[in-house]
């Protein structure tokens, strides 16, 4: 079983927190801290597995971990679950965040950390893993965003900012049409 | 009220904050805004407002009074609003909470939505955080899903049916039925997540654990399915076809091959399979190789697969990779139990692994190297790990000197490697070493007598260089004030015999005392070690002004000690002597009640005897040896009785016998055959004061012998706490009008006895029963068969030496049974 997954800057800012099983709010916090001295301070060519600090858990739990580029992925698990599987996994995870944001970069966590937990829910639920068939995911994210954008996202409000938007698998959409002399701009969807 | 900010806005802001302090404030304003937007209940905005919340509570802001609004999220009709409902839930709720059981209803509903995202939601939320009274609720409802047709719904609903297992572990039954046709679907995530179930199940309930062994054939098939069949793009990850599933059914294998046979024979093939045609070139591929290694070494599998596994867990160690080597050390740990032998062909490898920079492998090649030390490789071993403790993180001196004292322990080749071992513990690594090694080695020193000399030296020398490390330091001091003598006197057989005066041993003695570096605790000991070279040394003056000096130290254990030692230079200086005797062999597993006799190896003492003691003679050695001949040879047990101590003192007192008891076991006795047992005697001796009072009642005195005028009584008083020790005292009375003098008495018991004699009152028996003899007897009686006795003797009656044997067979039941 997974017990918690973690993803911090190399400041160690975090950047997602999810908990398979209940801390308070400060003991995640110090967690988050313990785990990012204790990942930080490990050179670049040793291996991915640590034993887990005194606060996530007893001798059953490791940590293990994958660098990318500014971002620590850290999984706590339990023997349960196989060490060199799980670091699959997380590079399964990483791969998938990168088709669905596109070239992901630290940017995109921050500012869709809501797009990245849902995707993290199809990929593990409740601690252990469901899917990781990375078509499969991207798939099943896309239809859920979206049924959210025909609900108008977050901002169903009237005032509806236009911005920037990835247009994820729709058809290339024509930034104008011109039907004679009329000019119909159309409008870019906004996410929330 | 005006619009609340987007949370890109907001994530935006609080990024620009340049300090701790101005992050907190941003967000304390906008936790306002958000509190009363929820105060107005709008509905449009909520979404909004929780999706702000949780990106705060990420960053550790306290988030709770978003609790209810997730909540109300939740029973929303729009799906965006459930999406964010449910993650709150997820993030801020737990069964701790009363408030989480207002959602079951709203999951309830949502299970049964007609968009399976909706559903799928649910699903994820209960599978999470759903608490006992809630799974038991909707168990009913994941059943159900868990029978669906669409595979999104059925693998979500497998894995929240894990989870109801784990919180409700009645319900398992529930699951039953469904479970039947789960492993006929295509689908790989629901192949997945219904293997985790089946595991699940199965680890829980052995009786599942028999249901399902019939699924091993089903299973197999998958599994080569997977194997043989070409690339599939849809499930490939880096050349492997859907390597997860593989590990998922390989792991379930193993929970339902472990002791069976029959499922075992049935998995041969395919993990032979497996083990050969994984490419071994990415980490996926070792992934598997790891879980079939696994398995195998867990199920009932036939040799050659297990020689297979181990040769694929040597190649793992070879391999540059640090996480497969971790991952190798791991697993070779588990095994080293079971396949000793297979492993230890590895052994050169894992000791390489000591060397390398990476801790965790570090830490596993060090425990695995410990387990794998044997009687045959010691030398070679020890002479790794001990380079490794040189050299080594102070994390893990602690727990490499206690594996290497315990290795050494158990397979020391020689008591000069086991010594030599230990100081160069106590040298490199002393203040890691854990605090009851000190004692211990203290009894290994005691007890390999022919060392004496050679380590107390090599101590000696080591004090000289370093008085830092207080583990070696006590041993040292300790040493030295037993040995001290051993030391001054320039001989040593097993290397080059250093040349020390009193007045140096005295120096360094004296300076640990003084030194800022020595705890109380050493301080003690080389006090101690002081006091005793008193009778070990000349410089009695020397040591008579340290002692008085320290009697009025602040330390108040040092300042008792001193004073006590003082008074036993001034007042009881005919004790001292004897309390400062030579310690003797000290049995392992001391204990109040008489333990094993224990029999020395027969090796001498070389030391010079203490002046002040009487030289024991072996004359009654050679006489006992006379009785042993006459009664027949090797069943008897000699005994040695003691001979009568020239100090006055040891007329009187209890005290002295006791000490008495000490200098006839230890001590420069030739002790080939003595029966030493220290901690029984010497409680018996304490226990037994009613010795010189008179008989108890329960066993009647008896008539041993009676001849010439010369009676032997026999009184018997059981001892306690052991009641398989009789205590007999002896009287001896002489009718004659001339006294006996040299009067000798000696005895022999059969061998299922053992017996002990302590001095006698006095050697001369009076005439006319003006007076007698008394001396005690101690035999230790453990198969409680009949006591028969031989004794003899000596003494001489109006200028004539008399000698006489005689036989004791009329003991009373009672001092037997």
């Amino acid at each position: 079983m997974i017990k918690a997954i973690l993803i911090f800057n190399n400041h160690g800012k975090p950047r997602l927190i999810r908990f398979y099983e209940y801390f308070a709010e400060d003991l995640q916090q110090q967690i988050i801290r313990e785990t990012f001295h204790l990942v930080s301070k490990r050179d670049d060519n040793v291996c991915n597995f640590l034993e887990g600090g005194s606060l996530i858990g007893g001798s059953d739990y490791k940590l293990i971990y994958r660098h990318y580029a500014t971002l620590y992925f850290v999984f706590c698990v339990d023997s349960s679950e196989s060490e060199l599987g799980i670091l699959d996994l997380i590079q399964v995870f990483v791969e998938t965040l990168d088709k669905c944001f596109e070239n992901v970069c630290e940017l995109d966590l921050i500012f869709h950390m809501d797009k990245v937990h849902c995707i993290l829910q199809e990929v593990v639920m409740g601690g252990m893993v469901l899917e990781t068939n990375m078509n499969e995911i991207v798939g099943q994210v896309e239809l859920q965003n979206r049924m959210e954008k025909s609900e108008g996202g977050f901002s169903a409000a009237p005032a509806r900012a236009v911005s920037a938007v990835k247009n994820m698998n729709l058809p290339e959409m024509p930034r104008n049409i011109n039907i004679g002399d009329i000019n119909i701009k159309v409008p870019s969807l906004s996410p929330f | 009220m005006p619009a609340p900010i987007r949370l890109r806005e907001l994530i935006r802001t609080i990024r620009t904050a340049r300090t701790q302090a101005e992050e907190r404030e941003m967000i304390q304003k906008e936790c306002a805004a958000i509190r009363s937007s929820f105060r107005e209940e709008d509905n449009t905005y909520r979404c909004r407002n929780v999706a702000k919340l949780l990106y705060m509570h990420m960053l550790g802001y306290p988030a709770h009074f978003g609790q209810l609004e997730c909540l109300k999220l939740i029973a929303s009709q729009k799906f965006t609003d459930k999406r964010i409902g449910y993650l709150g839930a997820m993030l801020l709720l737990d069964e701790r909470q009363d408030v989480h059981l207002l959602m079951t209803n709203c999951i309830k509903n949502d299970l049964n939505h007609s968009t399976q995202y909706v559903q799928g939601l649910a699903l994820c939320t209960l599978g999470c955080m759903g608490s006992s009274e809630m799974c038991r609720d909707l168990a009913g409802e994941v059943e159900k899903l868990l029978k669906t047709s669409n595979s999104y719904l059925r693998k979500k609903a497998a894995l929240c049916a894990v989870h109801v297992i784990r919180k409700v572990p009645e319900l398992m039954e529930m699951f039953l039925p469904a479970t039947k046709n789960l492993l006929s679907e295509k689908n790989h995530g629901v192949l997945h997540t219904s293997v985790v179930l089946l595991t699940e199940m199965c680890e829980r309930s052995p009786d599942m654990l028999s249901h399902f062994r019939k699924l091993v054939p089903q299973l197999v098939r998958i599994l080569k399915n997977l194997i043989m069949s070409g690339y599939s793009p849809e499930h490939d990850v880096s050349g492997i076809s859907d390597p997860f599933l593989q590990v998922r059914i390989l792991r379930l294998l193993r929970i339902l091959g472990r002791s069976d046979d029959d499922s075992s024979e049935a998995m041969n093939d395919i993990l032979a399979q497996v083990a050969t045609n994984t490419e071994t070139s990415k980490n996926v591929g070792n992934a598997i190789l790891y879980e079939t290694v696994l398995t195998i070494m867990d199920i009932k599998s036939e040799s050659g697969l297990r020689v297979l596994a181990i040769n694929i867990l040597g190649r793992f160690l070879l391999n540059n990779d640090k996480n497969i080597r971790y991952v190798a050390l791991t697993s070779l740990l588990k095994t080293v139990q079971t396949d000793h032998n297979a492993v230890q062909r590895h052994r050169s490898t894992i000791v390489d692994c000591l060397k390398d920079l990476d801790v965790s492998i570090k830490r596993r090649a060090m425990e695995l190297s410990f387990a794998l030390v044997n009687g045959n490789n010691i030398r070679g071993m020890m002479k790794e790990l001990l380079y490794f403790l040189d050299s080594c993180d102070p994390e893990f001196k602690a727990d490499c000197a206690s594996g290497v004292f315990l290795a050494a322990e158990k397979y020391a080749p020689s008591k000069r490697w086991h010594i030599d071992t230990i100081m160069r513990v106590l040298t490199t690594a002393g203040s890691y070493v854990r605090d009851d090694s000190v004692p211990n080695l203290i009894q290994l020193i005691t007890n390999s007598v022919e060392m004496h000399t050679y380590t107390v030296q090599r101590l000696y020398k080591a004090l000289l260089d370093d008085i830092s490390q207080q583990p070696l330091v006590q041993v040292s001091s300790w040493c030295i004030g037993e040995y001290g003598d051993l030391l001054v006197s320039g001989q040593c057989e097993e290397e080059e015999p250093i040349q020390v005066t009193e007045d140096e041993v005295l120096d360094v003695l004296e300076g640990l005392l003084l030194s800022n570096l020595s705890t109380p605790v050493t301080r003690g000991y080389s006090l101690t070690a002081i006091m005793k070279l008193s009778t070990r040394l000349s410089s009695v003056n020397r040591i008579k002004k340290v002692v008085s000096v320290y009697g009025c130290s602040i330390d108040v254990e040092l300042q008792q000690r001193a004073v006590e030692y003082n008074a036993l230079f001034k007042k009881y200086d005919h004790m001292r002597p004897a309390l400062l005797e030579r310690m003797p062999i000290m049995e392992k597993t001391a204990s109040n009640g008489p333990t094993e006799i224990v029999q020395t190896n027969g090796e001498t003492e070389l030391s010079v005897p203490d002046m002040k003691h009487p030289p024991l003679v072996t004359q009654p050695a050679n006489q006992a040896n006379d009785l042993l001949d006459l009664l027949g040879g090797n069943d008897v047990v000699t005994v040695i009785p003691t001979t009568l101590p020239t100090k006055p003192a040891s007329a009187g007192g209890e005290l002295l016998d006791l000490l008495g008891d000490l200098s006839l076991s230890g001590g420069p006795a030739p002790v080939s055959s003595v029966p030493v047992s220290q901690p029984s005697f010497l409680l018996d001796g304490l226990s037994s004061q009613p010795l010189f009072n008179d008989i108890t009642a329960a066993i009647p005195p008896m008539t041993a012998y009676n001849k010439n005028g010369l009676k032997i009584e026999f009184t018997f008083e059981r001892a306690n706490p052991n009641p398989n020790i009789a205590v007999i005292t002896i009287h001896a009375t002489n009718t004659t009008e001339a006294e006996m003098t040299e009067f000798v008495f000696q005895a022999a018991v059969p061998k299922t006895f053992q017996l002990q004699l302590l001095s006698p009152s006095s050697n001369v028996v009076p005439a006319l029963n003006q007076g007698s003899i008394t001396q005690i007897i101690r035999v230790l009686n453990p198969q409680k068969q009949q006591l028969r006795m031989r004794v003899k003797l000596t003494y001489t009656h109006k200028g004539v030496p008399v000698q006489d044997l005689a036989e004791v067979n009329n003991f009373p039941p009672q001092s037997w049974q």
